[in-house]
């Protein structure tokens, strides 16, 4: 048998046995990327129905910066928590850096342009097709924006999966603010690198394995919810 | 154009346009509603009666003057209702949310109750609204607008993609909305439904106020110009 095959047929057995430092590191990654996620959620769709409901002078330069950020590198997300959280910078006192928190900001800020943008453009929609409507009925701009949320709800959940995908894929951030340490911060992504560099390549295979599970599980949902309930397509912009 | 003369207006207008770019939809509109009126807004295609509806309900901007009595509240029901991916009893609730506010929960689910019965649409209280066909969503937007118990309803083409069954069922409760009281303002290109259902009718021919005439002297006297066209069916219009 070659080593690669060997090294796939350990990676499954690895799997089936649950290896302990295989479920450590999986469960700390959906503990970072799911807190990350529900964080940026909330901000992110408050946001995003505040953008579509808002009139304000400049309002086309936020849109436009929100895009941009939609193409925000995970390595610049982690340098600049880094720099916040390092012993001397602003945030330093807090003394979180290279623990899961600074990874769940690091994801939250990675995340939150996505979530943001992305249902703006949901809610903007539907606030074509039916806001004067509420309006009429006596919502206000911003309520009308909530309602379409709310009305909107597969739509948001598609994203809001998306936006987990995004974050439980990306090394970057998390390797920069998190440092890798075995069994505190080690999360898929930075393990699959590091075990990699170092030649063992069986548990890496597992980590890889199980995380194209998640990411290949989250679109299958999301292509579910689209079809099931005709929810109108999520593009980036 | 001859002027309905009503004591204590709940809406009026004076001398009000409204413009979109270099179009003047509306041009100095000046009308009066008074309570218990149901009022049909009629003309050609492009007249202005849209425009002129939602200048009455107050969500377009104009110039002039719109004057709503003190206590007046309104509701619009629109040509094609905008329903929420909700059930329908939810829907109700969301628009007593809205448009009633200081209700206390349990009020708010009785008088959802009541509306639906109203409409005879008890059964499917539970079903997506979206889900309920034309005219089953129309009611649904009746019960919407009637559960908040407006001054003035305005509606807008109620009827205009209905089936025949559908269209009667929707006229039959607007019939029984104005037995009761309720003041009502409709646009329509139906002839026909205003006939039976206006006590006054406003003609609209090119953004301008033609006639505003009760009912039945509307369609027995002679006005001479558009309007004896639009009346024989020159312009387009549809007495069904």
């Amino acid at each position: 048998m070659s080593a690669v095959a060997e090294s796939i047929a350990t990676a499954f057995r690895l799997i089936a046995d649950a290896d302990p430092a295989l479920v450590r590191t999986v469960a700390l990654s959906f503990a970072v990327s799911g807190g990350a996620c529900v964080g940026a959620a909330w901000l992110g769709l408050l946001a995003g129905a505040w953008l579509a409901a808002a009139r304000f002078a400049g309002r086309r330069i936020v849109l436009l910066g929100l895009d941009t950020l939609l193409a925000l590198p995970s390595v610049v997300v982690g340098l600049v928590v880094y720099l916040g959280f390092s012993r001397s910078g602003p945030l330093g006192a807090w003394g979180i850096l290279f623990t899961p928190a600074a990874m769940v900001i690091a994801q939250t800020i990675l995340v939150l342009p996505i979530i943001a943008a992305l249902s703006h453009q949901v809610v903007a929609d539907a606030l074509r097709e039916g806001g004067d409507q509420l309006r009429s009925m006596g919502a206000s701009r911003l309520v009308a924006a909530l309602l379409m949320l709310l009305h909107e709800r597969w739509a948001v959940a598609t994203l809001l999966l998306a936006a987990f995908g995004r974050a439980i894929s990306e090394v970057g951030a998390v390797m920069i603010v998190g440092g890798n340490i075995d069994g505190v911060t080690r999360v898929m992504t930075t393990a699959i690198a590091l075990e990699t560099s170092k030649g063992d390549l069986p548990l890496a295979l597992a980590l890889g394995i199980v995380l194209l599970s998640v990411v290949a599980l989250i679109n299958a949902v999301i292509a579910l919810i689209s079809h099931g309930r005709g929810v109108p397509t999520v593009e980036w912009r | 154009m001859a002027s309905a003369d009503m004591p204590g207006p709940l809406l009026a207008l004076r001398e009000a346009s409204v413009r979109f770019g270099d179009v003047v939809a509306v041009r100095d509109a000046t009308l009066a509603i008074a309570a218990g009126e149901a009022v049909a807004i009629v003309g050609a295609n492009g007249s202005g009666k849209t425009t002129l509806l939602r200048l009455l309900h107050g969500v377009v901007p104009n110039s002039g003057t719109r004057s709503v009595g003190a206590s007046a509240s309104q509701a619009m029901v629109f040509q094609r209702p905008f329903l929420l991916r909700l059930s329908v009893r939810r829907n109700l609730l969301v628009a007593l949310w809205l448009g009633a506010r200081g209700l206390a929960a349990g009020e708010r689910r009785r008088r959802a109750d009541e509306a639906l019965a109203r409409v005879g649409l008890q059964s499917l209280a539970d079903r997506p609204a979206r889900a309920l066909s034309g005219g089953e969503q129309q009611r649904l937007a009746l019960a919407r607008s009637w559960s908040v118990r407006p001054s003035i309803l305005f509606l807008d083409e109620p009827t205009a993609n209905l089936d025949p069954s559908a269209k009667k069922e929707v006229e039959s409760l607007l019939a029984g909305f104005i037995a009761e009281g309720m003041t009502i303002v409709m646009s329509t290109h139906n002839l026909g439904q205003a006939k039976r259902l206006a006590t006054r009718i406003v003609y609209m021919d090119g953004g301008r106020i033609g006639a505003d005439l009760p009912t039945a002297q509307f369609f027995a006297e002679r006005l001479g110009g558009r309007a004896d066209l639009f009346l024989k069916g020159d312009l387009s219009w549809s007495l069904e």
